[in-house]
């Protein structure tokens, strides 16, 4: 089934949050951020600010009535910074006025008088400063420094992976407005409802009850608008409250790229120990994850960092400890993967250094470790399934990896300057929210009087086609036609205590409460026509809108009782038409006081194999190709499932490639447009990306068995780094091309040329006319 | 001489009474409430404002092409018709609502999110509009100003394919009317170009009288939009863009003339440019983006002086000449000598470029252009750089490099230019032009690159010149 918006996006009809019809007297505001990345503010100045035509307010923390606080982990962030600062572009101020353009103007009007303080943004030199969002953790098993003895091969290295931008092509955005009694309504483009409801709540010291918070669909979201949507949702609700007037706030991008944050970049140490058999014995490691300015959702990042340390492999004996670490950069934050593929890519970096040692193809050693049933993850959850492996061979198979392989080496030597490279990357990526109580969801499902039905859950559309899985689900459970069924908008009012819709768990979490919903009320239903049938209660079916004995269709009076007739008499019989229901993930635990537990409902497995090319004389790479044999379980809707795990290799490939985040030692954003951050475009995608979804027969918690898939894809990105890093090897087998990714044209061209351009010089010198002389 | 702007929007004629500075997008999004067309990052980076302006052309026909509205200044749109999603929506043909090439997107599961898409759907529909040749690769390459942060592409590479075997036979004489028989367009685009003739543009928009000041020359906009965005809306302007004396590409005495504001694309599509310089296409394939490129200026591309501007250094390799004209007073300067420091131009306030010349490419000219940028297409050079050589029997008789990134302005090497004559087309040569050119460039770290790498990449890209234009003497073994 198609996604269920598709006509409204390609007609241009599907409404965004800057697309709602304007309410009367709309105001337009605008954030002044901080102008450095650490300092104690003297004075703020906003004098002239308000005294530009048009501007009706400049809002500063003087102006919050209940706690100036945003923090949803830990209260260390507020919502407009008081006393000090703790990154450039951190909100100050807000400028509400007549319209945006006027508004972003008398920002520049503002002035902040800050004694400057020395700003860090390396995580490595906070933690030595002892600057740290919370105290380190560490998972382990088995006996690490003991196990260093039994291996032949011992590595250890320095790993780093980039920020990434989200990039969402909506910007965040909100529109509050105020309702009787002292209320607000939001529309906000939030990923977490509840989150936003909770945080306006707090800030404007209101009952949450006051705040009604909407979501329509989002234009993008990939974990910057889990968290990172509340700030401007609350800003609009202080501007809507303090001027009595409809605000809108939608920043600007260069604004959205600045003042929020990105995907952690981590900076990590590893030691990896195999034994003669390229057994992964040992495996050691120290995250450094660059939390910026406030805590955020760092600490559950980086718990998932810890979960994915080892990949998809069963490693006896492993230490992983992850730091925290609080620098001058705007608050990082969730970002498809949650931490995940950060460890995977150090695990993924030690294996390659290894293979390096042992003079072996990396993928002999992830074939010969990847976990098999009844292993157990250092954090205690056990293997269940066989797909780690399964879909490895499968992958293998299909797109003939020692065929590739040959061709590789065969090409290579043939041609000098364009120059393949070829990398696997298993993934085995861990669903459910790792704080266990957030695996809850709700839902809210009316029949209407005519048939047609109205579905209400805690799920926010935002492009991963959550909306069209649900009206299948409900569409099957109902036996009706999919154009009966509507998803409404995600409203705190309609479904409460919302999770937010991330960590891929939404279908799952939703999909099984709608089950229940839409469950409960066909049971009455059919109760209903068996009792008007005058039949025993279950020997009456609904089958294809059509209520069945058997195979037999069956009539009541002259009409034969189809859905619309049903649900009619449903109604003259009084009986309830709309049902709530609520669904808790069973069977997951987590002890963070032992770092043990089986915090999953189950993994989701798959391989891809990538190759690359690299131009020898330029520096440059093409992503040739992708092919990946991913884990669905049972796919409930393949072009959809299909859509995820292109989009995310994708995305992937980017954070590995071409998108890097980069800050001054100022602390400022020097890659804070899209002229300087560059995310891939139609020809960055691979030149042929081919997939399977691979199905399987074990029993697994997801809803119609068709497992997640928001994120897992996004983890094969991580292998065009080692394709592209194979294909240097290619070209210079000296090379010793370092573990930092992105791995941009720039690191690509200093790797092929280690001693740079200054051999360049030497051949000049030798018996070259000099230029001074032609000039 | 009018103040109004005039122009058709989707079917609708359009008495504009707004600064010529506003955007198309704010015109449309906001004076219009047609929100179908999206803001994503009002730089011209990302596509979701795309728009078609079709601009009448030769034998009465209007000639549509994409262009970013966040960077179109609205006086540019005036005598044009404007086409925004909601005027490429073809109702009552279908069930599902959709044209060809939506249909085509929704089957291949080519939406996610939504927010890109109206961008892309633009951008197909015009290829299906104006593409001279249809092919599955020109339409992706339609779409190469889009960025999509969802699908990953593949979806929209299959549904391009499907539009352009779908347009296959599509009779080329006469596009729009199949198009429009077709249920690709609404049929009302038939009679746009009768409408565009009596519109009454044929005054041409003189620019609003409000805002005091000189009135700054503006071409495609496709800068100053990026660099002052709200100093542009109410700033007073003049227009070049459609001025028939700076536009046209021509030969004159043995040099090649070209318009001021002869636009990227227009080289690019140029039979006397393509002729002249077999690799042009692949070469301005580099600069920018489709729709960029559209509305992008030489003009434009040279007074902005970016010490990485693609055309620039192009032209610094061609020894080019501009002719620059302050009212009445005209002048010839070398393009070298425009460049005095970092943005600082020898150009008088009021003088406009009317055109750039070089002298045409003879039988023993080897011109090569190289760039390279962190993402391939649509980025700005981390290094860009030309070189153009008159060769003998083997022997260069003299030649010109130049490099952008490298130095504060876009630079003509003078040292290494100047010693190139009496060498071989060798490797030799390739290796001493490399060390020659180290010397004379003095690149600074910034977000496209460290020095460091920008002196290796020159070197590496001078081999690449060499490798490219001597495949036969200069083999490249000899420069790895
Ligand atoms: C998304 C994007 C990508 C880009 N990519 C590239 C790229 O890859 N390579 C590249 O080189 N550039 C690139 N650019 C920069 C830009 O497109 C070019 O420099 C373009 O050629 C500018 O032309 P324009 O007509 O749009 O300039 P405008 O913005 O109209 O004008 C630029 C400057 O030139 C002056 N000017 C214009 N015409 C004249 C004239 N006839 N006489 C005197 N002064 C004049 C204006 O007053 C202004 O100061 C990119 C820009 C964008 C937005
Ligand atoms: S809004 Fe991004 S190109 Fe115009
Ligand atoms: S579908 Fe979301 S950006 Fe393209």
């Amino acid at each position: 089934m198609r996604n269920i918006d598709s006509a409204g996006h390609l007609r241009g009809e599907s409404l965004y949050l800057d697309d709602l019809p304007e309410l009367e007297g709309t105001l337009h505001a605008a954030v002044f951020g901080s102008p450095v990345a650490h300092g104690r503010v003297r004075r703020l100045e906003i004098g002239p600010a308000l005294e530009t035509p048009g501007v009706v307010a400049v809002l500063t923390a003087a102006e919050i009535p209940g706690e100036n606080q945003i923090g949803g982990i830990l209260p260390d962030e507020p919502l407009l910074a008081e006393d000090e600062v703790h990154y450039d572009g951190q909100p100050m101020a807000i400028v509400v006025a007549v319209d945006e353009a006027v508004a972003r103007r008398a920002t520049r009007a503002i002035r902040a008088e800050i004694d400057e303080l020395p700003a860090i943004t390396d995580p490595r030199e906070a933690r030595r400063r002892g600057l740290l969002i919370q105290p380190p953790r560490t998972f382990s098993c088995g006996d690490v420094d003991a196990a260093w003895e039994d291996c032949a091969y011992v590595v250890e290295g320095v790993a780093e992976s980039g920020g990434q931008e989200h990039l969402y092509l909506e910007t965040q955005g909100a529109y509050a407005h105020r309702t009787e009694k002292g209320g607000l309504r939001i529309w906000s483009s939030t990923q977490g409802p509840t989150v936003v409801q909770r945080c306006v709540a707090r800030v404007l010291g209101l009952p949450m009850k006051e705040i009604e918070v909407d979501v329509t669909r989002l234009g993008g979201g990939f974990g910057g608008k889990e968290d990172q949507a509340s700030a401007w949702a609350t800003m609009a609700a202080l501007a809507s409250l303090r001027t009595a007037r409809p605000v809108k706030l939608v920043p600007h991008r260069l604004d959205d790229l600045r003042m929020t944050g990105t995907r952690h970049p981590y900076s990590s140490d590893f030691r990896i120990g195999l034994d003669e058999d390229l057994k992964i014995v040992a495996y050691e490691v120290t995250f450094h994850q660059n939390a910026g300015a406030a805590a955020d959702l760092s600490p559950a990042v980086l718990e998932r960092t810890l979960f994915h340390a080892t990949n998809a492999y069963f490693v006896p004996n492993v230490r992983a400890t992850a730091y925290s670490c609080r620098t001058n950069l705007a608050p990082n934050t969730a970002f498809r993967g949650f931490g995940g593929p950060q460890g995977m890519f150090v695990m993924e970096a030690a294996i390659a250094a290894v293979a390096e040692r042992a003079g072996v193809e990396a993928a002999e050693i992830q074939r010969r470790n990847l976990v098999r049933v009844g292993d157990t993850f250092p954090y205690g959850q056990a293997v269940d399934e066989p797909t780690a492996e399964a879909t490895w061979d499968r992958c293998a198979e299909r797109y003939d990896l020692a065929g590739l392989r040959r061709r590789v080496a065969e090409h290579n030597a043939r041609d000098p300057v364009r120059k393949l490279g070829l990398a696997v990357m298993p993934i085995a990526f861990g669903i459910a929210f790792t704080k266990t109580h957030m695996n809850q969801a709700s839902v809210l499902v009316h029949v209407y009087g005519d048939g047609s039905v109205g579905v209400s859950t805690a799920a926010v559309e935002m492009g991963q086609g959550i909306n069209t899985k649900l009206v299948q689900i409900a569409a099957r459970v109902l036996s009706i036609d999919p154009s009966r069924v509507k998803i409404e908008t995600t409203n705190t009012t309609r479904v409460a205590n919302t999770s937010p819709t991330a960590a891929s768990a939404s279908a799952d979490l939703n999909g099984h409460a709608l089950v229940r919903a839409c469950s409960a009320i066909r049971g009455r239903l059919l109760s209903l026509a068996a009792n008007e049938l005058g039949l025993e209660a279950g020997s009456v079916d609904l089958r294809e809108e059509r209520v069945v004995v058997g195979a037999t269709a069956t009539r009541l009076g002259r009409e034969s009782l189809d859905w619309e007739s049903l649900v009619r008499a449903a109604f003259f019989r009084r009986v309830d038409l709309s049902e709530h229901a609520f669904y808790a993930t069973p069977g997951i635990h987590f002890d963070a006081e032992t770092e043990k537990g089986s915090p999953f409902g189950y993994l989701v497995y798959g391989t891809a194999i990538v190759l690359a090319s690299v131009d020898r004389l330029r520096g440059t790479y093409e992503i040739e190709a992708v092919h990946v044999v991913h884990d669905v379980g049972e796919s409930l809707n393949p072009t959809v499932d299909g859509g995820q795990v292109e989009g995310g290799i994708v995305q992937g490939i980017g954070w590995m490639t071409m998108e890097e985040v980069i800050y001054d030692e100022a602390g400022r954003l020097r890659s804070g447009a899209l002229s300087t951050y560059k995310i891939p475009d139609v020809y960055a995608a691979p030149k042929r990306l081919e997939y399977e979804l691979f199905e399987t027969e074990s029993g697994n918690g997801a809803v119609y068995r068709s497992k997640a898939v928001g994120e897992p894809p996004l983890m094969y990105g991580i292998g065009a780094f080692f394709a592209i890093r194979d294909a240097i090897r290619a070209a210079s087998p000296e090379a010793r091309p370092s573990l930092v990714a992105p791995l941009t044209p720039e690191r690509v061209l200093l790797a092929l040329y280690p001693q740079g351009e200054r051999a360049t010089e030497a051949a000049f010198a030798e018996g070259e006319e000099s230029p001074a002389e032609v000039r | 001489m009018g103040s109004e702007i005039r122009f058709i929007l989707n079917d609708d004629e359009v008495v504009a009474r707004k600064p010529a500075g506003r955007t198309v997008l704010d015109f449309v999004r906001r004076d219009r409430r047609l929100v179908g067309t999206k803001v994503g990052c009002r730089e011209g980076d990302c596509g979701a404002c795309t728009v078609l302006v079709g601009r009448r052309a030769e034998e009465g026909r209007v000639r549509y092409r994409s262009m970013t509205s966040c960077l179109m200044p609205l006086g540019n749109a005036h005598g044009a018709h404007v086409v925004t999603v909601e005027g490429l929506n073809v109702d009552g043909l279908s069930p599902d609502g959709l044209n060809p090439v939506q249909r085509a997107m929704a089957e291949e599961g080519a939406t996610q999110c939504g927010f890109c898409t109206v961008g892309f759907v633009v951008s197909l529909a015009g290829f299906c509009l104006a593409a001279e040749e249809i092919t599955a690769e020109e339409a992706v390459a339609a779409i190469d100003g889009n960025i999509c942060r969802c699908t990953g592409y593949k979806s929209i590479e299959r549904a391009a394919a499907r539009v352009s075997a779908a347009l296959a036979p599509a009779d080329v004489e006469e596009r729009v009317g199949w198009l429009a028989s077709n249920g690709w367009i609404p049929a009302s685009f038939v009679s746009i170009p009768g409408r565009l003739a009596e519109l009454g543009a044929s005054v041409p928009y003189e620019g609003t009288a409000s805002g005091t000041g000189r009135r700054g020359s503006v071409g495609g906009g496709t800068d100053l939009w990026v660099q002052r965005p709200e100093e542009m809306e109410g700033a007073p302007v003049d227009l070049l863009l459609d001025d028939p004396r700076l536009r046209g590409i021509r030969e004159e005495g043995g040099r090649i003339v070209l318009g001021a504001s002869t636009t990227v694309q227009e080289m690019r599509e140029s039979p006397l440019l393509l002729r002249l310089f077999p690799r042009l296409k692949r070469h301005l394939k580099l600069v920018s983006s489709t729709p960029i490129r559209n509305m992008a200026t030489l003009g434009g591309n040279l007074v902005n002086a970016s010490p990485i501007g693609d055309l620039t250094i192009f032209l610094l390799a061609l020894e080019a000449e501009l002719l620059l004209a302050d009212g009445e007073t005209r002048r010839r300067l070398p393009l070298a000598d425009l460049y005095r420091g970092y943005k600082e131009l020898d150009l008088a306030t009021d003088e406009r470029v009317v055109s750039i010349s070089f002298a045409a490419p003879g039988g023993g000219t080897r011109f090569n252009f190289e760039k390279v940028s962190k993402r391939t297409h649509l980025d700005i050079a981390s290094v860009n750089s030309a070189l153009r050589l008159e060769v003998e029997d083997g022997v260069i008789r003299e030649g010109t490099l130049a490099a952008g990134g490298v130095a504060p302005v876009p630079f003509r090497l003078p040292a290494t230019s100047a010693g190139l004559a009496g060498r071989p087309a060798a490797a030799e040569t390739a290796r001493w032009a490399a060390a020659s050119a180290l010397e004379e460039i003095a690149p600074i770290s910034d977000v496209r690159g460290s020095a460091e790498y920008k002196r290796l990449l020159l070197r590496q890209l001078v081999y690449a010149h060499f490798v490219e234009l001597f495949p036969e003497t200069v083999p490249v073994e000899a420069l790895l």
